[in-house]
């Protein structure tokens, strides 16, 4: 079984305290237009405080390599999830004749 | 009001159903076999309801009038037959009952890793059960089993949430079903137990616990995503609102599909066990088949897109989905091979189980092989909606995973009650299941790729003829599955009592007494020779 590791109080906190001020960086940098760099700045704080929470609160810093071996299974079912979703969305506009199709005739799919 | 007493009622061995008695000693329960039956209880009530709404569906479609119920009515009945059926009945019914009974007993263990959420995972799913009965007896939601927005978030005037917060409570249970599973299955094996002989049964229920914890929270915060549309109007799904509905399908689609490898690998899971002990040989290619189901579980999760051929999504999308979908039904195929090689000059017996099991191999092959006809681009064009889908997926839902069920059912039956159910009925319903779902279902391929759509309650006159055989063979069918409850309750006071193994099965479980006793083995089991050793076995069967 995972060892039981205790965690010194003192690091709680100090995770405690960044995901607060991570929190708040959050919300002062969405007030700043940064333009397309808003949503990386937003999902980057938050991929930091998935982190901090995932490998300090829930302790996978101290656990097996089988819980690790679950824990990374999930991210790359999430990776599935979201690269094959993105792939249909890119793909979506390369009709036949379109900008991602530059010879041959122009067509309506499905018409 | 009564109590759990600790003494026996009579001179018998002591077994988990004798050793304590009163409705506490049940709903308080830890026993993971005490839990299996609640879960077997409970899957029952539900098969029940959503067998009900399916006869109401055939009664309606025996003429081409839409004469006994309006569009409305219609649209609640087939779309309360779906969630209650999938959610309530399949979903739980293999994992829940057999696995939660047999998995500890299989790798030589007390219990479950976690008993207290096993009760928990189950009362979660009572709770799911009663918000489910609640909504239909309001009034019922008439969406659809897939919830498809805008529809559902937005156009509907039935109790789409409540049903809905009924699969998001539901996905609960299967979770907690699931992690047990896994925690079980990895650290609470028997000296000796390695993973290459652990019986097949597990690995397929292994496979099964990985698409529960890995799919089925992405089905809740979907449904989360709709409840907060539909009621905050958040345009997530709804293109009116700036949402994408096929957004929706691809969130839906990513859990639903690998649920539908939840629901059939526990069938095959059972099927393996069954083929080997009634042939007496070991499994053709065992490494190949436990490889097959962890195949299946993760491919399962890369083939979604070809529910969506027609929506809209890109068509090299569709193209890359169709591709992986032929690749799924490789593993699915190399089961198929090994159960009959296994069979190929094994000395078969043709008891019940085995019975159930002949029927699973020869409808899956069917259901596997018209889901190619579907992942092919251009036939499933033609086919989308129509009654050829419906055939393909009850041919692989209730001709296998139903089947499978019921076989398995009776193959444990001995241990889990220790008695013997009448051979003669058992034989006999299986095959009144086996003509009966044939007359059901195969007159819809024939409905379908004539261009029958789907979802319904009037139809061209043309149709009828299919129709009327599907609603007649509905008939038998429901005789079908009538018949085993009531011999098997009937067993249950004057069945034969069994022995140990009856079938002259291998696997710990049945070197246990039957019915097992509370902590399954008097002294702890060791695994001292490989799995489904049945070489030089000549173990005689014992029937009632």
């Amino acid at each position: 079984m995972t060892s039981h590791q205790v965690v010194p109080i003192k690091v709680y906190v100090a995770v405690w305290a960044a995901l607060s001020i991570l929190t708040m960086t959050t919300w002062q940098v969405a007030l700043i237009d940064l333009g397309p760099f808003n949503i990386i700045a937003a999902i980057t704080i938050a991929v930091v405080k998935m982190l901090l929470v995932v490998t300090i609160f829930m302790h996978v810093r101290q656990a097996d390599s089988l819980t690790r071996l679950y824990v990374g299974a999930g991210f790359l079912w999430l990776v599935i999830l979201l690269g094959i979703l993105l792939c249909d969305y890119l793909s979506r506009s390369w009709i036949p004749g379109g900008q991602f199709w530059p010879s041959g005739p122009a067509m309506i799919v499905g018409g | 009001m009564s109590t759990a007493i600790e003494t026996p009622r009579s001179t018998e061995t002591l077994n988990y159903l004798n050793t304590k008695y009163g409705w506490k000693s049940w709903l308080f329960t830890t026993d993971h076999k005490r839990i299996a039956i609640l879960y077997l209880i409970s899957i029952s009530f539900f098969f029940l309801l959503g067998g009900i709404f399916a006869m109401l569906v055939r009664l309606e479609l025996a003429t081409p009038a839409g004469d006994l119920f309006n569009s409305d009515t219609y649209n609640k009945l087939f779309t309360m037959h779906g969630i209650v059926m999938i959610f309530f009945f399949l979903i739980p019914s293999i994992p829940a009952t057999l696995g939660n009974f047999l998995i500890p007993m299989m790798i030589g263990a007390k219990d479950l890793a976690f008993p207290r959420i096993n009760l928990l995972s189950w009362y979660i799913y009572i709770v799911a059960g009663l918000i489910a009965v609640g909504t239909m007896a309001y009034g019922g939601v008439d969406t659809g089993w897939t919830f498809y927005p805008p529809f559902s978030s937005t156009y509907s005037r039935t109790y789409v949430v409540a049903a809905a917060i009924a699969v998001f409570v539901s996905g609960f249970s299967s979770i907690l079903t699931g992690l047990n599973f896994i925690v079980t299955i990895h650290k609470m094996r028997a000296p000796g137990m390695t993973f290459d002989r652990l019986p097949l049964f597990v690995w397929a229920h292994y496979a099964t616990s990985l698409i529960q914890l890995l799919g089925t929270p992405v089905v809740a915060i979907t449904i989360a995503l709709l409840g907060l549309e539909r009621i905050f109007h958040v345009g997530i799904f709804d293109p009116a609102i700036g949402g994408d509905p096929i957004l929706f399908q691809h969130l839906f689609w990513f859990y639903s599909h690998p649920a539908v490898y939840i629901m059939i690998l526990p069938g095959m899971g059972v099927i393996n066990e069954i083929v080997a002990c009634f042939s007496r040989k070991r499994p053709f290619g065992y490494p190949f088949i436990a490889g097959s189901s962890i195949g299946i579980a993760v491919l399962g999760f890369l083939v979604w897109g070809h529910h969506m051929f027609v929506t809209g999504q890109s068509m090299y999308a569709s193209l890359v989905f169709s591709l992986l979908s032929m690749a799924v039904a490789v593993p699915s195929a190399i089961k198929v091979f090994n159960w009959t090689a296994t069979m190929y000059k094994g000395s078969i017996r043709f008891e019940t189980p085995m019975l159930y099991a002949f029927g699973f191999i020869g409808l899956f092959t069917i259901g596997g092989l018209t889901g190619l006809f579907l992942a092919t681009l251009a036939t499933n064009v033609h086919l989308t909606d129509t009654y050829f889908v419906v055939a393909h997926f009850h041919y692989v839902m209730v001709g296998g995973m139903v089947l499978g069920y019921l076989g398995g059912l009776h193959f444990w039956w001995p241990k889990i009650t220790g008695r013997m159910y009448p051979e003669f009925w058992g034989k006999l319903s299986a095959l009144i299941v086996f003509v009966g779902f044939n007359f059901t279902f195969f007159p819809q391929f024939l409905a379908g790729y004539a261009g029958m759509p789907r979802r319904y309650h009037a139809y061209a006159p043309e149709y009828q003829v299919f129709n009327v055989m599907s609603t007649a063979g509905a008939s038998v069918l429901g005789i079908g599955f009538t018949l085993p409850l009531i011999y098997l309750i009937w067993s249950l006071f004057y069945g034969p009592k069994a022995p140990a193994n009856p079938w002259g099965a291998k696997g710990l479980e049945w070197e246990t007494s039957s019915p097992p006793p509370t902590y399954n083995f008097d002294t702890p089991p060791v695994m001292n020779e490989e799995a489904y050793n049945y070489s030089g076995d000549d173990t005689g069967v014992h029937v009632g």
